[in-house]
């Protein structure tokens, strides 16, 4: 809290101001270090815990810790989260939440599967697995805003909702795609680079992208504006109800890669494609520091986040504990978040 | 004549079978300050309302510089160059001074990308300009920890931003202290000074009275009476007025009325 301040009240009134000089705007936290912190206490806090779980981890079984195997078994499985989970972080500052990414996903990745099973390129299938989940995200953001509904009931019932039409379709059948391994696309987006899984890469640049979109666009400012006042956004001529609909556009589009790249590392699509996600993605956008009420958030800590929440079920096992002690500790991890954000961050009204 | 920057013809407003605003007219010319001022429920918020395009009027007429209107809305009211200070002041308190100012209107460059550089640059020069300088905050100090007479000061400077032809002015000197009001009419006078108009609307008679060149009196949502600055001689006129208006028949009456229930006692 050290940007607390006080009306100035040795300033004549206006009537009378003397010239001031551009030095009056000048404040201690203008020095680079010490904004970059107070800027990024969210997320920096968020790599704080993740640094210190990591070092317990590594406390625990030295050995496996040091291996580049289990980091690559993460790196395999993060980018799926990753994609999901910044759009989330949009969507939760713009004061909305969306329960239906996990049924976008299986529905984007089975418009893949369809078309890649039809002997098509997969390119083909993944631009038809993108449009399947703006379109998608488009109902549910305009069943939700258009539609005058709460979000968090709303998009569950679109979760069940389809998920069960996939369900009912397939009758629980699984496809397998064999003929991907092969393929152009798996070797862009799911092959290796360096002995590094390459779909990390790709989610990085997601990551980065959607940072800019975040801090630096248009779209960001007026998503946190939204989300912030959504009257006073109304009132100084935004249109708040396309905001809206756009972040669960966004999700919609995260939701179609994150199902793709799903599928390109089983070369399966299961009907079940996305169902895992629902609480570890949710958990990762708060344990990455952005808070429920909306107006501010952040994607670098959303990210950080899904990094935590994917190292605790590999590390608990990696630690030498039964797996019977994961959700303990993805409990545990998520309460301390929690606390150490509201310790950190202080909410205006 | 000075150009008419705004009027409304016969503006009707109504919320289901409410009627908030019934066939008012109104209008604002360039370089003048208006004082509109009536008893709460009169319907001054609705139609400041409409002025801004937050609401849409259930009939009747809206004129930017002589030409009607089509699809009126917030945006559009901003872009004819219509800028309103609200009473509650319409900030995101979440988010940074520049935000603030650029609120709906951000500059932006490369594919919509912000002009970070830019916009703080011109928000200090803005908050400058109207003498809400401090030591202690920066363009990029979070709203929620200014006062209320710094929050004033971002809501005004993002009004004065793109040179407005009509700043609109919802109770601004609600909740101020003495030199905040003080600020507040130095910043009116400055507006009108520099050849820009002025809807000012206040509780405060005296402070209306002292600030505006011609009066709207509002009552139960028509306007009850418009008056020159001449035709008016003290503030006491336009009390004793609106008195008049409230209560046909003269608060006299009511206090006849009161010493006849103390004698039947």
């Amino acid at each position: 809290m050290s940007k607390t301040m006080e009306p100035d009240l040795h300033e004549p009134a206006a009537g009378t101001s003397r010239p001031s000089s551009q030095k009056e705007w000048k404040h201690p936290s203008d020095h680079w270090m010490r904004g970059f912190i107070l800027d990024n206490r969210a997320s920096l806090g968020t790599l704080g815990v993740f640094i210190i779980m990591m070092a317990v981890f590594m406390v625990a079984n030295p050995t496996v810790f040091t291996t580049w195997y289990l980091y690559r078994s993460v790196l395999t499985t993060l980018p799926v989260a990753l994609f999901v989970v910044v759009p989330l972080v949009f969507v939760v500052t713009c004061g909305e939440i969306d329960l239906s990414f996990p049924a976008t996903m299986g529905f984007a990745s089975w418009v893949f599967a369809l078309v890649v099973q039809a002997g098509y390129d997969p390119f083909l299938g993944i631009i038809a697995a993108l449009i399947t989940g703006l379109l998608l995200g488009f109902l549910v953001g305009s069943l939700v805003v258009y539609g005058g509904l709460s979000s968090l009931i709303a998009t569950l019932g679109m979760n069940f909702l389809l998920r069960g039409l996939i369900q009912i379709i397939n009758e629980g059948k699984s496809m397998a795609l064999t003929s991907l391994a092969d393929s152009w696309a798996y070797t862009i987006f799911s092959g290796e680079l360096m002995g590094i899984p390459v779909q990390i890469f790709w989610a990085i640049g997601f990551v980065v992208l959607s940072a800019m979109l975040y801090n630096r666009h248009r779209f960001g400012a007026q998503v946190r504006v939204v989300g912030d006042n959504p009257d006073s956004a109304q009132q100084m001529g935004i249109d708040v109800k396309r905001v809206r609909v756009k972040v669960f556009v966004l999700v919609g589009i995260g939701a179609a890669i994150a199902g793709t790249f799903s599928v390109m590392i089983n070369f399966t699509w299961w009907p079940t494609a996305g169902d895992g996600y629902l609480l570890p993605v949710l958990a990762s956008v708060f344990v990455g520091g952005t808070p429920t009420w909306g107006g501010i958030g952040t994607v670098v800590g959303g990210a950080i986040g899904a990094v935590t929440v994917s190292f605790i079920q590999t590390g608990v096992v990696a630690a030498g504990l039964s797996g019977f002690y994961v959700q303990f500790f993805n409990g545990l991890i998520i309460i301390l978040s929690l606390l150490g954000h509201k310790w950190n961050q202080a909410r205006y009204r | 004549m000075a150009e008419r920057i705004i009027e409304l013809r016969d503006i009707s407003k109504s919320y289901g079978q409410v009627y908030a605003l019934g066939g008012v007219n109104l209008s604002v010319d360039r370089g003048e300050v208006v004082g509109l001022i009536g008893d709460n429920g009169a319907g001054k918020s609705t139609l400041i309302k409409i002025l801004s395009g937050v609401v849409k009027p259930t009939s009747g007429e809206i004129l930017v510089r002589g030409k009607p209107v089509t699809g009126w809305s917030a945006a559009r009211s901003r872009d004819a160059g219509i800028e309103t200070v609200f009473q509650d002041r319409a900030l995101a308190v979440q988010q940074t001074i520049v935000r603030n100012i650029f609120m709906g209107r951000e500059l932006t460059g490369f594919m919509g990308f912000l002009k970070v550089n830019k916009e703080v640059e011109e928000a200090s020069r803005l908050m400058r300009e109207i003498g809400f300088t401090s030591k202690v905050f920066t363009p990029h100090s979070i709203v929620g920890q200014l006062s209320g007479g710094e929050r004033q000061g971002v809501a005004i400077a993002r009004a004065i931003y793109k040179q407005a032809e009509l700043i609109i002015l919802d109770e601004p000197t609600t909740a101020l202290s003495l030199t905040e009001t003080a600020k507040v009419f130095h910043f009116v006078r400055q507006v009108r000074a520099s050849g820009r108009s002025i809807l000012f609307i206040g509780h405060n008679i005296h402070h209306v009275f002292d600030i505006a060149d011609r009066f709207v009196v509002m009552d139960r949502g028509k306007v009850a009476l418009t008056a020159d600055r001449s035709e008016v001689k003290s503030a006491e006129d336009l009390i004793n007025f609106m008195e008049d208006v409230a209560h046909p028949g003269g608060l006299a009456g009511l206090h006849d009325a009161g010493d006849a229930e103390q004698r039947a006692r």
